[in-house]
């Protein structure tokens, strides 16, 4: 998985690509996660267009994203999911739970 | 084409995830001699990585001196994989359901819900021999886009 990382005023956001899974990629998530927010950074943005593959290793990291930038009283939502990627939160019921945005102005806006 | 007679193969694996993909690459060779195409492969693939992933976590903690057995077999009716690990043995029925809300939060437990997502039939068994083995089933659309092709 690869990984590019830009602050847009307070908010950070994070595009991924590549696969998130398991050994890799779920190990990358993390990093990224605490390094965000060792930088201050409680808003985050994940940018998921260029994933590939993601398996329940992976979803497990983005939900323990979720559930640790949380407790910081932070916030991580997600932009562009693929078909793939989206099917896989249907399916899996966390479709409900994530904030999901396939438009960046209008997700950016959403921290306000 | 459609393979009539079954294409077999088994592979031992020490308990790397970076093993999963050598496993991938087999099935793969396998599904297209058997005329098996992408639609078919996708759901195959992702299962067996589930499998594996898990066998090689929870079965075999990790532990890369314990051997993880895959076997395939594949004709152009179905696909049948099985992955048995080395582990201590585990109960199917007591992992709890992912989507249920009180479970959405948790970090992992998913994999199986997965694997029996992907393919038509998921079996647990404990060997006498000690560890898990899970088969898995799926039927595919080789056959009958064959027939559909000659009418």
């Amino acid at each position: 998985m690869k990984s590019e990382v830009q602050d847009q005023a307070d908010i950070r956001v994070i595009r991924l690509s590549g696969k998130i899974t398991i050994g890799a990629g779920d190990v990358k998530l993390r990093e990224l996660i605490r390094d965000a927010l060792e930088s201050g950074r409680t808003k985050i943005l994940l940018d998921l267009a260029k994933v590939s593959a993601m398996d329940s290793s992976g979803i497990g990291e983005m939900v323990a994203a979720y559930t640790t930038v949380r407790k910081r009283d932070g916030q991580l939502k997600l932009l562009n999911l693929s078909p793939k990627i989206n099917d896989i939160l249907q399916v899996t019921q966390l479709i409900t739970v994530f904030d999901v945005f396939d438009d960046s102005e209008e997700a950016m806006a959403s921290f306000a | 084409m459609v393979c009539p007679t079954p294409l077999t193969a088994s592979l031992v694996l020490s308990s790397r995830f970076e093993n999963i993909e050598v496993a991938e690459r087999v099935l793969r060779d396998l599904c297209e001699r058997a005329g098996c195409d992408e639609d078919d492969l996708r759901p195959l693939l992702s299962a067996l990585w589930e499998a594996l992933a898990n066998a090689i976590r929870h079965g075999n903690r990790r532990q890369v001196d314990r051997r993880v057995l895959v076997e395939y077999s594949v004709d152009g009716n179905a696909a049948v994989i099985t992955v048995h690990d080395q582990g201590e043995g585990f109960d199917p029925e007591a992992v709890p359901d992912p989507t249920a809300p009180e479970n959405l939060l948790r970090p992992s437990g998913r994999g199986i819900f997965f694997m029996k997502q992907l393919m038509d039939r998921v079996e647990f068994t404990s060997p006498p021999a000690g560890g898990t083995c899970v088969t898995m089933r799926r039927r595919l659309n080789a056959t009958a886009r064959s027939t559909d092709n000659e009418e």
